[in-house]
């Protein structure tokens, strides 16, 4: 069914028709507008779900863990500090091997007060052991949605999943948004170690080393398990319901002699600014990265690289510039931008483009170094 | 009037666990198990329970346990009960947890929980202090006694969790005390009898922490409630029922010297601060008794 959603009331979509037995969530600017949703689908009888209106993140992922390790589909929503503030849970939620689904409203970190886009927070939960997705159209805020269920609660799996939605300029933007008839693309929960009381056991006490060594390893095993799951499940999704998608988008790559890198709407606007670098007779090419956990095997040999990094580590750079320096032993041009919900335009991606120096960081609107 | 309850054989902790020689909150805890029966699921944040049930693979416990992180006992539950309630189970859910993670840390989802009247059991058992840690205070030390934080004695009063609980006027919330294991058995099952959100404090004493010798944990909690350190009471319905057992002692009490005396945290305290606990004992009970006899 064909309507005009913003990337926040999609994801509420996707969650009702994923029908988790409890959603646990506190409300956060840009976040709200998800929890508002689903709160209104419980209430009016559409979503048979427990809603708990909890006092806290922390307390939100807490009462997730709970219902989830009973077995129970479980889903939440938050942003920014409130991420920081669950951060104690979502390690939690990975090492007891729970498929929780998040969404996560990107946004700035204080102080000051800052509410608009920026994935420092997300990146802060990179080493937690949750998968991460990020999304670029209220499309596909939805379809990922979707698909974080099955991959979370898939069996080979069984890690959360979070994706992520740029702060207003996806979660309060409207777009139209084409709903499906899921019918049977989300298989019931099935958690193997759920509690049973007729066969009882103790979760998460006393470790030894050697033990907790094997979990972590487990966990990880896992991550790069998932990695084929994600790939059927996109695949099965595309054959479906006919929309493709992958670990990272692809415009206009193969020809490329540059290639942007960039996550969430940034990544939608490089678009745009290759179709004008192309005009210009620059041969550029887009790779949005979707998937940043489980991090992909990205091919690059011979382009030059431009990363636009929409977050920091202080004291190292981009985070995305760093993972894929890493990844690829390439060196790129790194460019820091749209922290704090900056403004960047096609026209601006085109000129960081234009001006690279590959082996630098530049920090858009701070530095004249270009 | 007072019943000697009908005690179910079945254990539920296996015996040699890694509980301190003489520990209450494991007394206790068997007491609890025995009267919520086997369709139950502990929820305990990091607590002397944590490593009271044993090292992985094993567990001494014969019911689930969920561990979880110190201040999220209670929105654990809260998510726990509501996926079982979804589901159609009676399952009992119980947070079994300490005074730091009651008192302090745990507070915040406490509240949430009882607010939002959550289908659960709270137990918060209180030897007032971070016992895991090895004796630093917390907010359920009381005032004079001695901690590895409060070498020469604490400086402030005990938090009144109960008064707290009791401001979100759960169905039923009771103290108890690990010297009268009958009485907490019968307080646990008429907990799980209410639906919505139910409160225990059990006081328990600790021979490491209180530093008085292990085969004395019974007589220590006794003489708490003897000298009305601690007193029994319960709440149904916002209405106050003191104790048998606290109501007798409380007719003359014991001298609070003989509480404080085998006791080596309350070793060399300041004879001012005995006579503000005393005075607190005395306005305390009287306060109760005058709830008792409201309409």
């Amino acid at each position: 069914m064909k309507k005009i959603a913003t990337g926040n009331k999609a994801v509420a979509e996707a969650v009702k028709q994923a029908v988790p037995g409890v959603v646990a969530a506190y409300p956060i600017t840009p976040q709200t507008e998800v929890v508002e949703q689903v709160a209104e689908f419980v209430s009016s009888g559409e979503l048979k779900s427990r809603y708990i209106a909890v006092e806290s993140e922390h307390s939100a992922m807490a009462a997730c863990i709970g219902a989830s390790i009973t077995g129970t589909r479980t889903f939440t929503a938050t942003s920014s500090h409130g991420l920081l503030y669950m951060h104690e849970m979502t390690n939690w939620a990975a090492g007891a091997r729970l498929p929780i689904v998040m969404a996560n409203i990107n946004r700035s970190l204080g102080p000051g007060w800052n509410i608009w886009a920026e994935h420092t927070d997300a990146l802060q939960e990179r080493d937690t052991g949750w998968l991460q997705v990020y999304v670029s159209t209220v499309q596909e805020a939805y379809d990922a949605t979707l698909m974080a269920f099955r991959i979370a609660e898939h069996n080979d799996v069984l890690l959360p999943v979070m994706v992520n939605l740029d702060g207003f300029l996806l979660s309060h933007i409207m777009q139209p948004l084409d709903t499906i008839d899921i019918s049977d693309f989300i298989p019931p929960c099935h958690l193997p170690h759920a509690i049973d009381v007729k066969n009882p056991a103790g979760y998460g006490g006393l470790t030894g080393p050697d033990q907790q060594f094997r979990f972590r390893w487990d966990i990880e095993r896992s991550m790069r398990d998932s990695v084929k799951v994600i790939a059927e499940t996109e695949r099965e999704f595309a054959r479906r319901f006919g929309r493709k998608y992958g670990f990272t988008e692809d415009y206009l790559c193969s020809d490329a002699d540059v290639i942007i890198i960039a996550m969430g709407t940034l990544g939608k606007e490089a678009e745009v600014a290759v179709d004008l670098l192309r005009r210009e007779g620059i041969k550029a090419g887009s790779m949005r990265l979707r998937w940043l956990r489980p991090f992909p095997n990205l091919n690059l040999k011979g382009k030059q690289v431009v990363v636009i990094d929409r977050d920091y580590s202080f004291g190292r750079g981009g985070i995305l510039a760093t993972e894929i320096m890493a990844q690829t032993k390439e060196d790129v041009f790194s460019v820091i931008a749209g922290l704090g919900g900056q403004e960047v335009t096609y026209e601006d991606i085109a000129e960081f483009v234009r001006k690279r120096r590959i082996g630098t960081e530049f920090w858009f609107g701070v530095t004249n170094h270009v | 009037m007072d019943t000697i309850p009908e005690i179910p054989k079945e254990e539920y902790i296996l015996k040699c666990t890694s509980a301190c020689a003489g520990c209450s909150d494991s007394l206790s805890l068997r007491y609890v198990l025995k009267a919520a029966g086997q369709d139950t699921v502990l929820v305990v944040p990091a607590c002397c329970t944590s490593v009271i049930q044993g090292i992985y693979p094993n567990t001494a416990f014969k019911v689930p346990v969920y561990n979880i992180a110190f201040g999220a006992a209670a929105a654990c539950a809260s998510g726990m009960s509501n996926a079982f309630r979804a589901a159609g189970k009676k399952t009992n859910v119980i947070v079994y947890a300490g005074d730091g993670g009651t008192l302090d840390i745990g507070i915040q989802a406490m509240s949430g929980a009882f607010e939002r009247g959550t289908d659960f059991l709270y137990i918060c058992y209180d030897n007032e202090a971070y016992g895991n840690t090895g004796m630093q205070r917390s907010s359920g030390t009381p005032l004079g006694a001695r901690t590895t934080t409060t070498p020469t004695g604490k400086t402030d009063a005990k938090k009144d969790i109960d008064a707290i609980i009791a401001a979100h006027n759960p169905p039923y919330m009771a103290t108890a005390c690990a010297a009268y294991p009958q009485d907490i058995f019968k307080k646990v099952t008429k907990a799980l009898s209410f639906r919505g959100p139910t409160f225990i404090h059990i006081l328990a004493p600790c021979p490491p922490g209180w530093r008085y010798s292990t085969e004395k944990s019974v007589e220590m909690g006794k003489l708490a409630v003897k000298t009305g350190m601690w007193v029994l009471y319960e709440r149904e319905y916002g209405k106050l029922t003191i104790g048998a057992q606290s109501k007798a002692a409380m007719k003359k009490p014991l001298p609070l010297e003989d509480y404080l005396a085998p006791q080596g945290r309350f070793k060399g305290i300041d004879p001012k601060t005995v006579e503000i606990l005393k005075q607190r004992i005395t306005r305390n009970y009287a306060r109760l008794a005058a709830e008792e006899a409201a309409p």
